[in-house]
């Protein structure tokens, strides 16, 4: 058997406890309003200044949303082809999974055609790896490429 | 202004980008003084959580200083300093009126399932969030608090997310006197739900990860057991023997989805994406805890679907309890527990790093790098 420690003396010990409100703790605030549901007041309605993609599980949109990255280009249309599906749906969530795959893929074709060649290395924050991590992180980055150099000595082999 | 943009998985960068401007009568635009990289930022970061589009600023932990008022707010003005809670809520829908602050139903036109969270997915919301000089904050009569004149920022930025998300896993534990309590993932939320489990007179503390440095701050900082399961062999072989055979009375996720796990979960969830990383923490924790017991979740599973034992919730009789955290609701008692000293958020700092350098902030949190525990991002715009 366990000998159970005394804990008592840790700040705030025990000073939140509320046995009586076991399991379904903590209750939220029963306001007795379910029954109004949809009727509350509403704040005024952003305007629609961007493409939002609307979720089918709710008539309208909500009275405020962000209006960051708007679908666009082929990720765009998977987005909303998944958004004709409910929430309860693979065809809605495999879809935008992909979506954001060839979103990837954009944004760097984006980057380039702006004239910005992106610095991978520094935006995947390898310094860090190197200056805390460098024996694995070296490690791993000469094994790609001893692999990488193997399957293609092996690839240019076979095709002679 | 400089503000992080998402390039797609494992690469962000810190770049000038336009201002953030009122959309709304009731918006506030904040300039942002601390902001934090989070757990739940990083199942973004390695591209789990569908619908995160390319171009968007992450960030839902963040304080900073009123600049700009829409024409109907009324609580706050210009030059306020204010902690702003993660979840975006309109304090009028049936939910916000409930407490359930979490749920709200006019913040997310995206899905029903979830309300508007600050610099997410579009899952929730696709708003641009505070990793970034200026912020757009809407309903801002709702949830920005102002900071109390003598509490450190530092505190009051980890009052947003991490205390009220970490203090409602043991809230909705329902831990009572006497109670073994075992929590899953020492990051920086199930190291905050360990110290908070105390205030609800647990006897039994236990923390369960696999990086030996977390559980060390872990056993430190929230005075928890912490073991790591690798050397456990089975962890929840581990835990019903350390309860007597009985099993523990309340178990608490903090991890959520996660890239690593059993096989066919890893199958299921990278390679097939048919969900988000595997639920292996709330597999253990189902099957850790007794028959009857509270199994609490705040640890992010993305959608869609989960390889989760239900057959073994049913069998046991368990309460499943999971939400976002109502930080609204929360706030007063939290900051009163960290004014009386019961409470020292700024403790689970270990980083502070320019916005700047935002790429390596997310990889040292990320790869677990130099003993991370919670980094917080400094802005240096001036108005
Ligand atoms: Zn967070
Ligand atoms: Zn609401």
């Amino acid at each position: 058997m366990k000998d159970i420690k005394d804990h008592t003396d840790i700040p705030g010990w025990g000073m939140d406890a509320d046995p009586e409100n076991e399991p379904t703790y903590p209750m939220k605030n029963y306001t007795g309003d379910d029954h109004n549901r949809i009727n509350y007041e509403r704040s005024e309605q952003q305007p629609p200044t961007v493409e939002i993609l609307v979720s089918t599980e709710r008539p309208a949109i909500t009275r405020v949303f962000g209006t960051s990255a708007p679908p666009s280009g082929l990720s765009g249309m998977i987005r909303r082809y998944a958004f004709k599906h409910s929430e309860d749906r693979y065809r809605h969530w495999i879809p935008l999974i992909l979506a954001d795959r060839i979103n990837t893929i954009e944004g760097l074709i984006d980057d380039v055609t702006k004239g910005h060649i992106p610095n991978v290395a520094k935006e995947r924050g390898w310094r860090m790896e190197l200056e805390h991590n460098a024996k694995g992180f070296l490690g791993k980055t000469l094994l790609c490429s001893l692999t990488a150099t193997a399957v293609a000595v092996y690839l240019l082999n076979k095709k002679k | 202004m400089l503000a992080m943009n998402y390039r797609g998985p494992y690469r962000i960068r810190a770049e000038q980008r336009p201002m953030p401007e009122i959309l709304h009568p009731e918006d506030a635009i904040v300039r942002v003084t601390r902001t934090c990289i989070c757990g739940s930022d990083l199942h973004l970061y390695h591209g789990m959580v569908p619908d995160t589009r390319v171009g968007m600023t992450f960030g839902h932990e963040f304080t900073g200083v009123v600049e700009e008022v829409g024409p109907m707010v009324q609580n706050l003005k210009v030059g306020d300093h204010v902690l702003v809670p993660f979840n975006i809520a309109c304090g009028k829908c049936n939910f916000c009126k409930q407490g359930l602050y979490g749920n709200c139903h006019e913040s997310n036109p995206m899905a029903t399932a979830v309300g508007g969270i600050f610099g997410y997915s579009h899952t929730a919301g696709g708003f641009d969030g505070g990793q970034a000089e200026y912020v757009r904050v809407p309903y801002a009569d709702v949830g920005p608090t102002v900071i109390p004149p003598e509490m450190d920022p530092d505190d009051a930025v980890l009052l947003t997310d991490v205390v009220p998300t970490g203090y409602q896993a043991a809230e909705m534990a329902g831990i009572k006197p006497g109670d073994t309590v075992v929590i899953f993932g020492a990051g920086p939320i199930g190291i905050m739900a360990a110290r908070c489990a105390w205030f609800f007179g647990p006897s039994r503390v236990i923390i369960i990860d696999h990086v030996d440095y977390r559980l060390e701050f872990a056993q430190r900082y929230a005075k928890c057991e912490a073991y790591n399961f690798k050397s456990l062999g089975d962890p929840v072989v581990f835990l019903k023997k350390t309860t007597d055979w009985y099993g523990a009375d309340v178990c608490i996720d903090c991890v959520g989805c996660e890239a690593e796990g059993n096989t066919l979960q890893t199958l299921s969830g990278r390679i097939t994406l048919m969900q988000a990383g595997s639920a292996i923490a709330l597999q253990w924790a189902i099957n850790s805890v007794k028959k009857g017991g509270i199994v609490s979740v705040v640890g992010v599973y993305g959608p869609p679907f989960n390889l989760a034992p239900i057959g073994n919730i049913l069998n046991k009789g368990i309460t499943l309890r999971a939400n976002q955290a109502s930080v609204k609701r929360l706030l007063p008692k939290l900051i009163e527990h960290v004014q009386a000293g019961r409470l020292d958020p700024k403790g689970l700092i270990t980083h502070r790093i320019p916005l700047e350098e935002v790429s390596d902030a997310y990889r040292m949190f990320s790869s677990k790098l130099d003993e991370c525990i919670k980094t917080v991002l400094i802005p240096s715009a001036k108005a």
